[in-house]
């Protein structure tokens, strides 16, 4: 059913039907996206504490210790999961964030064009982070 | 005291306006916010707002007074007025139609979707369907909401996508049906709200336990029919 908007002043959407859709969201499933954030979320922490439990653990570290302990093949594969965990994570989060704020409401009639803009930011951004990150673990 | 309400008739304003006045109030009685919105209409017979029963059960008089959602009725003067000061403003994020009167047609429609009746696909009793007291203590802290639109007009979910984000006060009805022993219906039930928008828009910032008159928690029902998702999801 069409919504139209409820705004009392202010408003740059003159009473439009409001659009927003779920097509860009990362499972398409409510309780998919929550399990897939909250599981993330437990990844990116378990990494944060190994990272910096080796940091603590290790006070007079050297170069050759560091790249030791990422260069283990365990810690390659945790970094990969943790930076795809953490590209997913923000996508959830940033999906939502938009289809909250960014609404004809305050964008008027090109609310989609803008959202469509700030999504490929988004997920170019995410795409740089990943693509920058995975081969640095690797040793590319 | 000094009052001053939102006033609005689109017939003939071209924007809305604060309307501010001073108002004697008698001494020594501690006035309902209704109250006031009486005294006001006396000396203003314009004004226009919802009320009926003026004791918190029909749930007419909700109203944002000084910035927090509540029934007129039911809130002292004392307990919002700041620095004798009383702000009153219609309920957030509906349409207004006129001063204090707000179009709750989307707050209803949200209260549809939920199916807020009993659904049970086996033949009836002869008698009506028993449940054990453990079961109908299951139904307490739910089913008392008088659908007031405190809560989800309070709400910055609601106000974002309020045709996909049912609400807390719709959800809170979800859960009454979903906790029913006597209700069979609980996967069509689940199904209709795992999408990205319908439950899972709360992000459990609790406002609307901070403003239900009736002191209901939404949140916890929302909290519970994510468990249930689950739960029937895994």
């Amino acid at each position: 059913m069409d919504y139209f908007c409820t705004h009392r002043a202010r408003c740059r959407c003159s009473g439009g039907v409001v659009v927003v859709t779920n097509v860009t969201s990362l499972t398409r499933s409510g309780l998919a996206d929550f399990v897939v954030q909250r599981v993330s979320a437990v990844i990116i922490g378990l990494y944060a504490l190994c990272v910096f439990g080796f940091f603590l653990a290790n006070p007079n570290m050297s170069h050759g210790d560091l790249v030791g302990y990422f260069g283990s093949t365990t810690m390659q594969l945790f970094s990969t999961v943790t930076v795809l965990a953490t590209v997913g994570h923000a996508w959830i989060g940033m999906w939502t964030i938009g289809t909250d704020y960014i609404q004809l409401h305050y964008f008027g009639e090109h609310a989609t064009a803008f959202r469509f803009l700030y999504q490929s930011g988004c997920l170019l951004v995410l795409f740089v982070y990943a693509a920058w990150a995975l081969p640095l673990f690797w040793g590319q | 005291m000094q009052v001053s309400v939102y006033r609005y008739n689109p017939d003939v304003d071209e924007v809305p306006e604060m309307r501010t006045s001073a108002l004697e109030l008698p001494e020594g009685k501690d006035l309902m916010v209704l109250d006031v919105l009486e005294l006001l209409k006396i000396e203003d017979p314009t004004l226009s707002y919802r009320r009926s029963c003026r004791e918190g059960v029909c749930g007419s008089d909700g109203i944002n007074m000084n910035g927090k959602n509540g029934l007129a009725c039911i809130t002292p003067v004392s307990q919002v007025a700041k620095r004798g000061k009383l702000v009153l403003r219609p309920l957030p994020g509906l349409p207004v139609i006129r001063d204090l009167v707000v179009d709750m047609s989307q707050f209803y429609r949200q209260y549809e979707k939920v199916d807020p009746f009993l659904q049970n696909d086996s033949p009836p009793p002869a008698q009506e369907r028993l449940q054990s007291p453990e079961e109908r203590a299951k139904l307490d802290g739910l089913y008392e909401c008088i659908l007031c639109a405190c809560c989800s007009t309070a709400c910055p979910s609601f106000w974002w996508n309020p045709d996909k984000f049912i609400g807390p006060a719709g959800l809170l009805q979800a859960y009454r049906f979903l906790a029913d022993s006597r209700d069979t219906a609980t996967a069509e039930r689940l199904a209709k709200l795992d999408d990205p928008f319908s439950v899972f828009r709360c992000r459990g910032i609790m406002n609307c336990v901070s403003v239900c008159p009736k002191g209901l928690n939404p949140t916890r029902a929302i909290g519970k029919i994510r468990s249930l998702l689950l739960q029937q999801g895994t």
